[in-house]
């Protein structure tokens, strides 16, 4: 019974792509790969991974889909069509997939248990990963504490997407009062969902907490948290405007939780040096190893969660006061 | 026994009335009426499904949560509905009945071939 | 060559000829960056699912199972999922400075407003006045 869901599912994916690749209405292809999203999300839970399930969700569904539309507010909505019909592309991807497939004919089928991948490392990790660091969520122990060196490279690399961003997408004073004059007026008739928003957005604000914390226990994290507290304000300045939120969310604050977001995971790190162990040692960091790494877990955390949010409310920040500027002040 | 056979039927009327949304999605030739159809998988489809899950799931912290989503899911559902109907309107469509009393909408909200 | 055991591995070749064809054979920015993350997503299918074991449950430990789930692929593709999101946010950002310089994001006219530029100025470097220079050509016609 599994085996039909499965094999549905990754139907139902390859009609989407399909249709993604067909259509030239840009607007359609966004949202059908909101829909690949969420399918994949099935997929993935399907498959048993319901960390990556959750967000792929919270990141594919949600943000992805976001900046695309934004972006095609920007850019325009429809693709022209090509001049010439792409024979070789279609070749070149059709001799690439028949030597795709030849290679995974030696592949080792989908579901047993003695494969080489669940050698050495998996079982180790899966066997004494209560011992040492304490934690029910395998995930997240392997992700901040035995691999947190990586997630640390991770969280600087969304940083560095939110200093590109800013960095690409300026904005002027002559925009924000613009912005100011014109858009609270364009949605004051939008009572149902001004008043439904105000009353989801605590709901969601608290959802993103509860995530954060309960990462130890459950699917969750500081990624999927960060998300879905950035999606909460995001919701909110679409329907009150962007100086409004800015009131409270204010450019320099955002700038200014993004860099300590990296610096908490990084201090963390040299506090552990300082007292004694390795980087991200965080056995150092109590009197007792398991408590060390139950501070240490919940410290990185934090600052992941605190760098994904301000940078995915900037990067969305920086493309609306774009579509104000292109509205407003161009045309 | 009891439990079990109430939560079957639960989830059986749910996924029908999802099925039901779906084709309603593809076959209805205008838009406000796919809307219609589309939220009906949203609400009703929705909630059945996860009141048939309430009885699997017992007195439990799984049971809060459940609720917790299915009225969440229930106002979001809704008010997405409610904001695709206000930005086609918005944008000039008008439903069928509108342009059978005489307003000309700017937009189309139907394909000629699915109306005759 | 059990169908069933390797119908996951093909269907990930699929998405990924599919999201390569997208990135290559199509001409506008946009479509070109949601063919790359569909490219993205089969990479990620492939991982997982290396790591799936029947009759497993997910890797968060529990005394009620005994069988879980290889818990490594996940974090990998955690990380992954989010590098890409960060990538595509860039990339967008990009694409709207090159519509705001150029007037478009097709391919072809970047390119030709990209060579009439250059053989522009090579032209008033050998010494042309610019208003002895009859407009260039469109290079497409």
């Amino acid at each position: 019974m599994e085996t039909l869901i499965d094999i549905v599912l990754l139907s139902f994916l390859v009609f989407t792509a399909l249709a993604v690749a067909k259509m030239n209405d840009l607007f359609a292809v966004v949202m059908l790969s909101g829909i690949y999203s969420l399918l994949s999300a099935s997929w993935f839970l399907d498959l048993d991974a319901v960390d990556v399930a959750f967000t792929e969700a919270s990141v594919g569904a949600g943000i992805s889909t976001l900046l695309f539309l934004a972006s095609l507010k920007l850019v325009g909505r429809y693709e022209k069509r090509t001049r010439y019909r792409p024979l070789l592309a279609l070749g070149v991807v059709l001799v690439t997939g028949t030597l795709l497939i030849y290679g995974t004919l030696d592949m080792p089928h989908f579901g047993l248990a003695d494969t080489p991948v669940h050698q050495h490392v998996a079982p180790r990790y899966l066997n004494d990963s209560m011992a040492e660091v304490g934690v029910p969520n395998v995930v997240t122990s392997v992700l901040a504490s035995y691999r947190g060196y990586d997630t640390l490279g991770e969280t600087l690399v969304i940083f560095t997407a939110g200093i590109g961003v800013t960095s690409l997408l300026r904005v002027s004073r002559r925009t924000k009062q613009e912005e100011q004059r014109n858009v609270p007026a364009d949605m004051q008739q939008q009572i149902i969902l001004r008043v439904v928003a105000k009353w989801m957005l605590p709901l969601i604000m608290i959802f993103a907490f509860y995530v954060q914390f309960h990462g130890d226990y459950g699917p969750g994290g500081g990624f999927q948290a960060g998300v879905i507290f950035a999606a909460g304000v995001i919701l909110y300045t679409m329907l009150y405007g962007l100086s409004t939120t800015q009131e409270v969310f204010r450019q320099e604050l955002l700038e200014l939780l993004a860099a300590a977001g990296v610096l908490i995971y990084g201090g963390v790190g040299i506090v552990c040096m300082i007292l004694g162990g390795n980087f991200l040692d965080y056995n150092v960091l109590r009197h007792d190893p398991v408590h060390g790494q139950h501070l240490g877990i919940l410290l990185v955390e934090l600052g992941v969660g605190i760098t994904v949010a301000t940078v995915m409310i900037t990067i969305f920040f920086k493309f609306t006061w774009r579509t104000v500027k292109h509205k407003y002040i161009i045309k | 026994m009891v439990r079990d056979v109430i939560s079957w039927i639960f989830l059986l009327s749910g996924s029908f009335f999802c099925l039901t949304g779906g084709i309603g999605l593809i076959r209805f030739p205008e838009f406000f009426s796919r809307i219609h159809a589309a939220s009906l998988t949203d609400t009703l489809g929705a909630s059945l499904i996860l009141i048939g899950l309430m009885f699997q799931a017992g007195i439990s912290l799984t049971l809060a949560k459940l609720i917790m989503i299915l009225i969440f899911s229930l106002l979001a559902g809704t008010t997405a509905s409610h904001a695709m109907a206000k930005a086609a309107l918005k944008s000039g469509m008008c439903p069928l009945d509108q342009i059978d009393r005489g307003r000309q909408p700017t937009i189309k909200s139907y394909r000629d071939q699915d109306i005759t | 060559m059990n169908i069933i055991g390797l119908y996951n591995y093909w269907i990930v070749v699929v998405l990924m000829m599919i999201g390569f064809y997208v990135v290559i054979a199509h001409e506008n920015l946009i479509k070109k960056l949601v063919g790359l993350s569909i490219f993205q997503t089969s990479v990620f299918f492939f991982y997982i699912s290396t790591g799936k074991i029947s009759g497993a449950t997910a890797p968060i430990l529990d005394s009620r199972y005994n069988l879980y789930s290889n818990p490594l692929p996940h974090v990998l593709i955690l990380t992954a999922i989010v590098v890409g999101i960060a990538t595509t946010a860039l990339g967008l950002a990009l694409v709207v400075r090159i519509q705001e310089s150029y007037g478009s994001i097709e391919e072809h006219e970047i390119q030709s407003q990209d060579t009439k530029d250059q053989m522009e100025s090579q032209l008033e470097a050998y010494g042309f006045k610019k208003k002895h220079i009859l407009s260039i050509q469109n290079l497409d016609e």
